[in-house]
């Protein structure tokens, strides 16, 4: 369980980041944290590792404080799969790479072996067990990144803008992956900017703006909230853009998914044609 | 990351950071070489208080006297080498005395000589200078890009201890050797990235009409203005008395003024 | 007369296996905003560096075939040549800026190609106006956000005067407000100056409603060529598996229903909201 106490935090360059913020996320849930760059999306998730401590507050991750405890120590039950692989990446082969944390950890030699040929079986990268990181393409890389970070099967998985630069279909292969972690009851936090890529997913959303939250719900509550969205300089999912300007027309208002939409139009429709 | 907030110029007008980059090295050259002539302890005072109105001037008071501690360390033991060894080749003690202190000073103004010329000028103003003295401009491009990249790479050194951190590297543990080889996950990715990095510049160099002449132009020109002048006057003047003390002036020892005044 | 155009245009890395991008034939009409798009890995970003001859000048390999751009051949131009005529923005707008305040970077290309002060002066000032970011000007690339820093780019690339600006996802880095900002400035430089655009983008639902010409690549090939209502409208765009705009997936999801909601094929949510009040009257 992941536990904010009123947080606040300053960068040493002044900058206040957040500022006050206190929220809960339990075992098993799927949140996405959402906002403008700068909001302090990325500082608030640093805080779940103990990357970064608060300046004032606390931060407990099953109930252990994460001042009192090394960052290591806390990645054990945190993975953090950055926004850039090759921030991470930098092993002979894709097998070693996986296998780093494991032996940062104290990982025995057996278990490693087993643990990464898991990780590369889970994410389709077995025929590059023996291949330099470096030669993959861009989405290779990033699949390795979340290999590595899977391969100590933590309980909470954090990802930090997962769906930049990915297309339609690896983003529908991410988005059947993050369910396939949901359903090993693990806990998912991503960080993310695309509204379309939540729309789909429909976790529970928290939306900050200037380092505060300023929404916390259902995604199909969140992202249908035009007043709350515009301080927050997002722009709502198209299905729900469509709604939001029909409004007036009597339809309902919390519509983000396309099949919704096209039931709801449907019966509306065919009650209208002679 | 303090080591580069020295190299992050702090965009303040003074008179002294207008000055033409070019001459204020000069005056920089001229202070070392006059330095260099005087090893008597008397002209190094003279020297090393010359240098404080500049100092003043500029508003740069905190980070010179950085830069000061810094040199603290070496200053220190240039002090006691020559201390030591005048006084084991056999000369009195307030004379060993005199010439480290002598020593110490002409190292000191040399430092605080330079210091103030970097802290005064912008990298861009310098990478300006560095053209119109008709330095090839690939150096000069090279040196600007490089000043103006040194944010970004410190930025991105963070991230990736803190990617690698968060994979369970410890940094602080471990004897010298082991510390070195956890460094070894940060490099890589940061060497990585930087080859990428100049890649993609390059591609974007090329993009925007590289090489396309020799006979490149500038948006700006540094123009040589009054205060410019003065401060070519004012290096002759520095010069010329330098070199008139130095042939015709008897200089006193420090031991010799006090002795003079009591 | 089309400003770009190849024929049979095929390229190989060095050391590549395969082409990246095989027999491409399009055109490009002057005035044009065209959105180049694909799977990961079909041969966009191979393309747009022939747009201006970083193929094959830059990357060498093997180029076969012919492209033609405002009427130089590409393979026997320097790329300072077709700088003149095709500008290129990257997607990272980090590696793009070098100079240590934003209006020597808009220069930068000005200066390469040793055009007098005066004349730099007017043209920097213009482009950095047009990109909205003219009292940005004497920041330093590192204190802008990522918006920023990619207008800086494109006003960069806009002194040169380019007739062509070629994107390269642009807005991959960028959040939402900073995306949408750069579309508008590019959308208003292909509408009023009649600069042609080459965009490449995987973000349909908001770029979609700006362009009169969409090319869909897949694997090297081009396999969809025309008028983006109709092509994202068909069976092939669906399975290649590119991002079609909602809007339109749910015209034609109530069209197969039996639903037909108006004759003009819907882009963005606006339009699908004008075509279901319209249908919705009383």
């Amino acid at each position: 369980m992941i536990e904010a106490q009123d947080i606040y935090f300053t960068y040493p360059n002044g900058v206040e980041a957040l500022k006050g913020i206190s929220l809960t996320i339990q075992n098993g849930e799927f949140v996405a944290i959402m906002g403008q760059n700068g909001a302090g999306k990325t500082t608030l998730v640093k805080h779940f590792n103990g990357l970064l401590k608060p300046t004032k507050g606390k931060v407990l991750i099953d109930e252990v404080d994460t001042t009192k405890v090394s960052v290591a120590t806390l990645a054990r039950n945190v993975g953090f799969v950055f926004q850039n692989p090759d921030h991470q990446l930098f092993s002979e082969t894709v097998e070693d790479e996986i296998a780093f944390a494991l032996k940062n950890f104290g990982f025995k030699e057996n278990v490693t072996k087993r643990r990464v040929t898991w990780a590369l079986n889970l994410l389709g990268l077995t025929q590059y067990r023996k291949t330099s990181p470096f030669m993959l393409s861009g989405g290779e890389r990033k699949r390795v990144a979340l290999a590595s970070v899977l391969a100590w099967n933590p309980k909470i998985l954090i990802l930090d803008e997962p769906t930049i630069g990915q297309d339609y279909q690896q983003k529908e292969k991410l988005r059947q992956f993050i369910l396939q972690m949901k359903a090993q009851r693990k806990t998912i936090i991503i960080v993310t900017h695309d509204v379309e890529f939540v729309a789909e997913c429909n976790p529970r959303v928290l939306l900050m703006l200037e380092g505060k939250v300023v929404a916390d719900g259902e995604a199909r509550k969140v992202l249908t909230n035009l007043e709350i969205l515009t301080q927050a300089s997002i722009v709502p999912p198209q299905i729900a853009q469509i709604f939001l300007q029909l409004s007036d027309l009597e339809l309902p208002k919390n519509v983000i998914d396309i099949y919704e939409a096209q039931g709801i139009l449907l019966k509306i429709l065919e009650k209208k044609a002679p | 990351m303090s080591v580069f907030d020295g190299l992050k110029f702090r965009r303040v007008y003074s008179p002294i950071h207008n000055l033409d980059p070019r001459i204020k090295f000069v005056y920089v050259c001229a202070i070392f070489a006059v330095a260099i002539i005087f090893g008597e302890l008397l002209p190094l005072i003279i020297l090393f208080i010359m240098q404080i109105p500049f100092v003043l001037l500029a508003g740069v008071k905190r980070q010179w006297l950085r830069s000061m501690r810094g040199a603290a360390f070496l200053a220190t033991i240039i002090f006691l080498t020559n201390f030591i060894f005048a006084f084991i080749g056999g000369r009195a003690m307030a004379e060993s005395l005199e010439n480290a202190v002598a020593m110490t000073l002409r190292f000191i103004v040399l430092v605080e000589s330079f210091s103030v010329f970097f802290l005064t000028t912008s990298p861009d103003h310098l990478g300006l200078a560095l053209e119109q003295t008709h330095i090839p401009y690939e150096f000069c491009f090279a040196f600007t890009t490089a000043v103006r990249f040194v944010p970004v790479l410190a930025e991105e050194a963070q991230t990736i201890m803190d990617a690698q951190k968060a994979r369970g590297l410890e940094l602080e543990r471990g004897n010298f050797l082991k510390r070195i080889r956890n460094y070894i996950p940060i490099l890589i990715p940061l060497i990585v990235s930087a080859i990428r990095r100049s890649l993609e510049l390059a591609e974007a160099m090329e993009s925007r009409a590289w090489g396309a002449t020799k006979k490149r132009t500038n948006l700006y020109m540094l123009k040589m203005r009054r205060g410019d002048f003065v401060l070519i006057l004012i290096t002759i003047g520095i010069l010329a008395t330098a070199i008139y003390v130095r042939l015709y002036v008897m200089i006193p020892s420090f031991n010799e003024l006090l002795r003079g005044l009591f | 007369m089309a400003i770009i155009e190849t024929k049979n245009l095929t390229y190989t890395y060095p050391g590549g296996t395969k082409p990246s991008i095989k027999d491409v034939s399009i055109k490009v009409e002057k005035g044009e905003f065209t959105l180049i798009t694909g799977p990961s890995g079909c041969g966009k970003t191979t393309l747009c560096r022939c747009f201006n001859g970083l193929i094959p000048h830059f990357y060498q390999g093997e180029l076969k075939g012919e492209i033609t751009v405002s009427g130089l051949n590409v393979a026997e131009n320097p790329i300072h040549e077709l700088a003149k005529h095709v500008g290129l923005v990257f997607q990272n707008p980090e590696n793009q800026l070098f100079a240590l305040s934003v209006e020597k970077d808009v220069a930068f290309g000005l200066e390469n190609l040793g055009v007098p002060r005066e004349e730099m002066r007017k043209r920097a000032d213009w482009a950095l106006q047009l990109a909205g970011i003219y009292d940005l000007r004497e920041r330093a690339p590192h204190e802008l956000s990522g918006g920023q820093q990619q207008r800086a780019a494109i006003a960069s690339v806009l002194a040169m005067q380019p007739e062509v600006i070629v994107l390269d996802e642009p807005t991959s880095f960028l959040d939402p407000l900073g995306a949408k900002k750069i579309f508008e400035v590019i959308y208003e430089l292909n509408r009023t100056l009649g600069i042609t655009v080459l965009l490449v983008e995987h973000r349909l639902d908001l770029t979609a409603r700006y362009a009169n010409h969409i090319i869909i690549l897949d694997e090297g090939k081009v396999v969809l060529d025309g008028e983006p209502r109709k092509i994202l409208s068909s069976e092939e765009a669906r399975l290649i598996g590119v991002g079609i705009p909602k809007a339109t997936r749910l015209y034609h999801a109530l069209q197969k229903d039996g639903v037909k909601l108006g004759n003009t094929i819907p882009l963005s949510s606006d339009e699908m909201v004008a075509l279901l009040r319209e249908a919705l009257k009383p």
